[in-house]
């Protein structure tokens, strides 16, 4: 009964979460944006007091029930590990807390948000890494799926469905996402929830709480016939039950609720026991039997981590060589003949000293600092603008460029979806408020200023009016009044020249 | 959708009728007319014109293997083939057609047919060199491309614009006009003329050379339709009836272009269509223009530029069974024409002069699609309007079908490179940059 509750309410999770990652029209977001919002790590960064106070009151009451429902990465690994284990009688074998991983990662973790080292952050925050393989691995299939509905729509004449482009915004994160999703697949196929219990900081630092859960399993000694029948069905691998005792280690305990389901007697209860687990068990048991898996997972997690590294280190190499070999081509004027289209370079990102952060992230120091790198403002941004950084000290966390469209005014989307506080809801009223960026003219490139065309483009779209044409000896160039630009990126959209603009922005440190 | 159905299934209706013997048709709904083809004489030379003649601007397109568009010649000798048989003999092209394509599909269609069968008309398309060489060359390109070596009908293409000066710069002060009549002379060129497109007073300058002597024109080329006829805007663009009066006068063959204005008037607002569907409803739309075209008795040729067989079966209709416009149904005409004026379309024909744009901008593209949202009334105008929601997105996402995100108005410069070339006189971007800031307005819910 209580498992069968933990599996609907994870599934409801779980949908919900994956939806609001897949859907790019912002239709969902409404709805289920608070599934996100709920979220340990970015309330914790968004200081949501009122999440954070509910979820420490929540693991404190029930456990580590979050892992089993409310993570959508503990319940992808339920999934997987689902499939390694349903055939298998006995899948799972007690194993002993790897407590310097388990604690030497949180130490690790917590130094590193506290240094503000994000990308080491955005690669273990679980909800993270779940978003990151959805936004990468799986929306491009929801779009692909998606284009086709769309291309039959054309056929029948409805505009219920527009296609959406699907591009790669990062190859490194796109390559950190299969390599998470490998690392997961593989501790979770057979392992159940060793990431979890050996990894994730967050489920470190729930399980602080959860030694002192008031509600939890408890084996009721007396009528326990030491079958196995629950340790051998505990994808937590913390019941421990030999002939001298029978034990669960309550802090890597996540609630499944599978040892009671299970129990041919009966005898395992989810029941108030405060104050009776907090201490280690006496009578631990002794491993007697070989253990090659768990020295195996023991060992791949770190060596994970370092490949992660090491893949993203290479990735970024490989990413930048691509960028600087596309080459400029000139473009080619046809001998004058009716109709047909002229070639139309596509945009490349220009250089930017400074990147350029979403409205409402108020500037690169607060947004750096709270960004988890979970990828949903990427994955719903509606103009294309958002896409991960290939920066190392920000890799992962989005950043604004204009090749594929502009931060269009009446778009808030990524501030009202943003769980960690790192892009703060703005109103379209108050959008022109913020300063991402300025805008800067290369002469060089300009068509007016080089005398090659007459266009005024950037002046003649500009929102706020920023940019003005100036007679300059005999050609007329743009000039940009930098306190009036807000950095939409709308000039460096529409500028004709490619595939670099002529007219680029550069992000400003503080937005107000 | 729906008109092609139709078209379809009167297409098919007209040939079985055409198979059946005679005097077994009553009850389909055909006008009881001659079985055959109408022809018109050319009283310069007695040649007999169909009356509707096949223009070859507008053949459908294929994507080749290295991305490039290319004509799709298997349904253009397909189309060729049919027409032919069907009595259609006036075939209508051009060196810069189609990408510079059509001629030889033109050619590589109609060599398969005895030379004798069809009339072949094409022009003089030197708009970007006018030197003589570059003239001369593509005179004879135009032999070799079409397989030929006599040309029926020989234009010089659109003057108007610019008036005698334009006209001199391009045929005159390079010697081309005395190298055509040579031609003419010599049988090379059976007919000159030229093709027309500007104001009254350019027309007057033009034709007042042919007047004086100075040069003669067998036949000229207008833009006629029961829009055009009274309600070009009479400034920038002569009414056709002004021109074809001027013409008639002066005992001038005339060959109509644009007789549907690029396919808008097979594809009228809807209270049109019904009240066109009202006194005629087996006849098509389009038929409704032709006849008025047809009903001209100085017009020798009507220029349809059929993309597919659909139109193709039902013009042949059309004109194996013609019928012209009686004097009140000219006034009905007349009274439709007003109708279509309320509209506020863009007056492009989708005759591409103006592509390409060289910064990649879809102009007839973007018109076309802001035309059709007009006429299919998915046009929207007030937030207050009650589907407004509906409109706005069936705007923006066919928008998005019709034109490449990168060719959209948005992305023009307003570099005027486009305004020489428009035979309709459209400031186009300006009329770009009233689309980019409708569909702004759409998108940001201003409207």
């Amino acid at each position: 009964m209580l498992k069968k509750l933990r599996i609907i309410l994870a599934l409801v999770f779980w949908t919900g979460i994956t939806l609001l990652f897949l859907d790019f029209t912002g239709a969902l977001h409404s709805w289920l944006g608070w599934m996100a919002k709920l979220q340990f790590l970015p309330a914790l960064l968004a200081l949501n007091v009122g999440v954070v106070a509910f979820l420490v009151v929540l693991t404190l009451v029930f456990g580590r029930v979050y892992c089993s429902v409310i993570c959508p990465l503990g319940v992808l690994q339920d999934g997987i590990s689902w499939l390694g284990t349903h055939k298998s009688k006995r899948p799972y074998k007690y194993k002993k807390e790897l407590k310097w991983l388990r604690y030497g990662v949180w130490a690790l973790f917590v130094i590193a948000l506290v240094a503000g080292v994000q990308v080491f952050v955005a690669l273990l925050a679980p909800y993270s890494a779940y978003g990151r393989m959805v936004q990468n691995l799986l929306q491009p299939l929801y779009l692909w799926g998606n284009n086709l509905l769309a291309w039959l729509a054309e056929r029948a004449g409805s505009y219920a469905f527009y296609p959406r482009e699907v591009w790669m915004r990062s190859l490194p994160t796109f390559l950190i996402a299969i390599v998470t999703l490998v690392v997961i697949v593989v501790l979770s196929f057979k392992g159940g929830r060793t990431w979890c219990n050996s990894i994730c900081p967050v489920g470190t630092t729930l399980s602080f709480l959860s030694r002192f859960a008031m509600f939890r399993p408890v084996i009721d000694a007396d009528q326990c016939v030491r079958c196995k029948t629950c340790e051998v069905n505990c994808k937590a691998q913390c019941i421990s039950i030999t002939k001298e005792a029978v034990h669960i280690d309550y802090s890597r305990c996540v609630d499944c609720f599978n040892c009671i389901d299970t129990c041919p007697k009966g005898g395992l209860k989810y029941r108030f026991a405060w104050g009776s687990g907090a201490k280690t068990p006496q009578n631990a048991p002794k491993l007697a039997e070989k253990d090659h898996s768990g020295a195996e997972s023991a060992k791949n997690a770190p060596e994970s981590a370092q490949r992660r590294a090491f893949l993203a280190g290479t990735a970024i190499a490989v990413g930048a060589a691509a960028l600087k070999g596309i080459e400029a081509r000139a473009q080619e004027v046809a001998k004058k003949t009716d109709g047909g289209f002229a070639d139309v370079l596509p945009k490349q990102a220009p250089k930017r000293e400074t990147p350029i952060t979403p409205p409402g992230s108020l500037g690169a120091r607060n947004f750096y600092r709270r960004c988890t790198g979970c990828q949903l403002c990427i994955a719903e941004c509606p103009n294309n603008v958002l896409r991960p950084s290939t920066d190392l000290n920000h890799l992962m966390q989005p950043e604004m460029s204009f090749e594929k469209g502009y931060c269009r005014p009446e778009c808030t989307r990524c501030g009202e979806l943003c769980p960690s506080g790192a892009i703060l809801p703005i109103s379209k009223e108050t959008k022109t408020n913020f300063h991402l960026g300025t805008a800067g003219v290369n002469t060089d490139l300009c068509l007016e200023a080089t005398g090659k065309s007459q266009c005024g483009k950037c002046a003649q779209v500009c929102p706020t009016g920023a940019i003005m044409m100036v007679e300059q000896g005999d050609v007329r160039r743009p000039v940009v009044a930098e306190e009036v630009c807000i950095g939409c990126g709308k000039c460096e959209y529409l500028c004709p020249v490619r595939p670099i603009s002529a007219i680029t922005v550069n992000g400003r440190e503080v937005h107000v | 959708m729906k008109r092609r159905d139709f078209i379809k299934i009167s297409g098919a209706a007209a040939l079985a009728a055409a198979c059946a013997p005679k005097g077994n048709q009553s009850g389909s709904g055909l006008a009881d007319g001659p079985e055959e083809m109408v022809y018109r004489t050319n009283p310069n030379n007695g040649d007999k014109v169909s009356l509707i003649g096949f223009g070859c601007m507008r053949w459908p397109m294929v994507r080749n293997a290295d991305g490039k568009s290319e004509i799709n010649q298997e349904a253009v000798n397909e189309m060729v083939d049919y027409a032919i048989e069907h009595g259609i003999n006036y075939f209508d092209t051009s060196p810069a057609y189609l990408q510079g394509q059509s001629e030889k599909a033109a050619g590589i269609a109609l060599s398969r047919h005895p030379r004798e069968k069809y009339y072949i008309a094409t022009k003089l398309s030197n708009f970007s060199d006018q030197t003589p060489e570059a003239s001369i060359r593509m005179y004879h390109d135009s032999f070799e491309q079409l397989k030929t070596d006599y040309f029926d009908y020989y234009l010089l293409h659109a003057i108007g614009s610019g008036g005698v000066a334009v006209f001199r710069q391009r045929y005159v002060d390079n010697g081309m006009m005395d190298f055509l009549q040579k031609e003419r002379e010599a049988g090379r060129i059976r007919n000159l003329g030229f093709s027309f497109h500007g104001s009254p007073s350019e027309f007057d300058s033009l034709i007042g050379l042919h007047d004086s002597g100075e040069y003669h024109f067998d036949f000229v080329q207008i833009e006629m339709n029961y829009v055009d006829w009274t309600h070009a805007d009479g400034i920038r663009n002569a009414n056709a009836k002004y021109l074809y009066e001027e013409l008639d006068k002066r005992g001038i063959p005339i060959v109509i272009m644009e007789p549907l204005l690029g396919g808008r008037l097979a594809n009228v607002p809807e209270s049109i269509a019904h009240q066109m569907k009202q006194r005629e409803p087996d006849m098509s739309i389009a038929s409704w223009a032709f006849r008025f075209c047809g009903s001209y008795d100085r017009v020798l040729c009507t220029l349809s530029g059929m993309t597919n067989m659909d139109p193709l079966l039902d013009n042949v209709k059309t004109f194996t069974h013609f019928q012209p416009l009686t004097e009140e149904e000219l006034v009905f005409m007349e009274e439709m024409a007003t109708q279509m004026m309320e509209y506020p379309m863009i007056n492009c024909t989708d005759c591409k002069y103006c592509m390409p744009c060289p910064w990649g901008i879809d102009i007839p593209g973007t018109f076309q699609h802001y035309n059709r949202c007009i006429t299919e009334g998915t046009y929207a105008q007030s937030q207050e309007q009650k589907n407004y929601r509906k409109l706005k997105q069936a705007y923006l996402v066919s928008y998005d079908r019709a034109v490449a995100t990168v060719r959209q108005a948005d992305h023009c410069i307003a570099c005027g490179e486009c305004l020489s070339h428009c035979p309709q006189s459209i400031a186009i971007p300006a009329q770009l940059s009233r689309i980019a800031k409708y569909i702004e307005s759409l998108k940001q819910d201003t409207l």
